[in-house]
């Protein structure tokens, strides 16, 4: 029997293609992805995210510890509600999963992905030996994101003047603790997201996230499922745990380097001298963008021929860009690619486009056509 | 719960039959099909004048998701295309049936037809998969 959010009845009363995603029941879509793509891009959408999973660190050195188990140095974070993406990386310099971490009024607390949850948490117990510090799964919160150009005044609205005021306010990775109303609980509103657009991430007691998500609804956001995450993220550019890194992937290959903390060189945390080495043997392959304005859809695992180069690269991620209206992906490939290359696709090669890796944002394109 | 006509014939593979007379049927995919595809972005469609085989692969359609070959149900040669799949895949998302047909075959051995599934037979098929 899998796993089912608080918000599963809700899905299924909206019409939900329900999906088994790493051993939970969520929503694949509610009808079509495309459209609930283009309402991210253009208005706004509402997706459950509640099958991730949210780590409390207390303690008196949970501070020391965090600067230990992630490449990121929370010692940056100014301010209690302030967010840092970080990796948490192995000893060989491999990354065990990408997170976000904020500080609470006391403590921190860790958002990481639901596939990799498990393993996250025995990894985080097993680093914590030695630290006077505390680690609480909170199984009792969901999390709703709400992503798009209306986002913050979609929200606004249902939460009332005082919260809307405060969130529209808020700077981009940085979150705020309020409640909806007298009886409810604390409620973090993060100004985060996977989409490439305007929006938050609600972190709030389980018991009380299907009212938030009919009140939503009612105020115009409608809700999108894992399959427009998944285009929306791939046409801002984010990577994807599993897909453009793993344990066997260095965060320098997978353009993470602006995460690894390295200016404090007495902080020894956990990969350091794994991300030094790969560092100064230097880059043997890059992570790019793909275009295929032709007909077809790059796909996963597809490989990537580069002139010139006996070696090929891989596809990490590929999928249907809905805003552009072509196939894009991301890809690994060798260092000196660049300008076109050739992808084997399903019954022929056909040529590609080599970008960076970021095709959109704020709904509009920010590649150089 | 998926929409399978009864008046329909059906190919395992997916594609529906409707017998137009004169030896001549029109083929797409059924609704099944198109909702385990999901949203589809691009179709290839068989040209006027093509001589298919029955099982013969007729064209493709390809959705965000996955991409799936179509294949001629029944033998014959194309006498038309749906050309306005190209710019609207999605019809096959919203009418399967209608709309959202591929090709018009005329038959040269309309006693295939009789290998074809009912729609009772064809729903048994994908309650199997």
């Amino acid at each position: 029997m899998n796993s089912r959010t608080c918000l599963y009845a809700a899905h299924k009363k909206m019409g939900a293609k329900v999906v088994n995603f790493s051993g939970w029941d969520m929503p694949l879509h509610y009808g079509s992805q495309i459209k609930e793509h283009h309402c991210v891009r253009r208005d706004s959408a509402m997706f459950d995210v509640s099958h991730m999973t949210v780590v409390d660190v207390g303690g008196r050195e949970a501070q020391e510890y965090l600067r230990y188990l992630l490449a990121n140095d929370v010692a940056k974070i100014t301010g209690p509600g302030q967010g840092l993406y970080s990796a948490m990386l192995n000893s060989s310099g491999g990354v065990v999963d990408d997170l976000i971490v904020y500080a609470l009024s006391s403590g921190f607390r860790l958002v990481v992905n639901c596939a990799t949850g498990a393993k996250d948490v025995a990894w985080m117990n097993d680093c914590a030996r030695g630290f006077q510090v505390a680690l609480q799964q909170r199984d009792d919160l969901a999390i709703i994101a709400v992503q798009g150009p209306q986002a913050i005044a979609r929200v606004g609205s249902v939460v009332g003047k005082a919260s809307g005021a405060k969130i529209s306010a808020l700077k981009t990775f940085n979150s705020i603790f309020a409640s909806a109303s007298k009886t409810a609980g604390s409620w973090q509103y993060a100004r985060t997201g996977y989409t490439g657009e305007d929006g938050l991430e609600i972190i709030l007691p389980s018991s009380e996230a299907e009212t938030f998500w009919w009140q939503l609804h009612a105020a115009g956001v409608l809700p999108a499922g894992l399959a427009a995450r998944d285009t929306l993220r791939l046409e801002a550019g984010f990577n994807l745990y599993g897909h453009e890194m793993d344990e066997s992937v260095s965060p320098l290959r997978a353009n993470m380097a602006w995460t690894i903390a390295l200016q404090d060189g007495e902080r020894d945390f956990i990969g350091r001298s794994a991300v030094l080495a790969a560092r100064d043997a230097g880059p043997q392959d890059k992570l790019v963008g793909v275009l295929l304005t032709q007909r077809g859809v790059l796909r996963d695992g597809q490989a990537v021929y580069i002139a010139g180069c006996e070696q090929s690269g891989l596809i990490t991620s590929g999928s249907f860009s809905p805003t552009l209206g072509y196939s894009i992906a991301l890809a690994r490939v060798p260092a000196p690619a660049g300008g076109l290359a050739e992808v084997a696709m399903r019954k022929k090669r056909e040529t590609v486009r080599l970008i960076a890796p970021a095709f959109v944002r704020r709904g509009q394109p920010i590649f150089k056509a | 719960m998926s929409d399978t006509p009864k008046e329909l014939k059906y190919a395992p593979t997916h594609e529906w039959v409707l017998n137009e007379g004169d030896d001549v049927v029109s083929v797409g995919i059924t609704d099944f099909a198109q909702e385990s595809l999901g949203d589809v972005v691009y179709v290839e469609l068989p040209e006027v004048g093509d001589k298919l085989s029955a099982a013969d692969e007729a064209g493709a359609v390809e959705s965000v998701k996955a991409a799936s070959d179509i294949f001629a149900p029944v033998s014959g040669e194309v006498i038309a295309v749906n050309t306005d799949l190209e710019d609207s895949p999605e019809t096959i998302n919203e009418f399967p049936y209608g709309d959202g047909w591929f090709f018009k075959l005329k038959m040269s051995d309309p006693s295939e037809m009789e290998h074809l599934l009912s729609a009772d037979e064809y729903i048994e098929s994908t309650e199997e998969e």
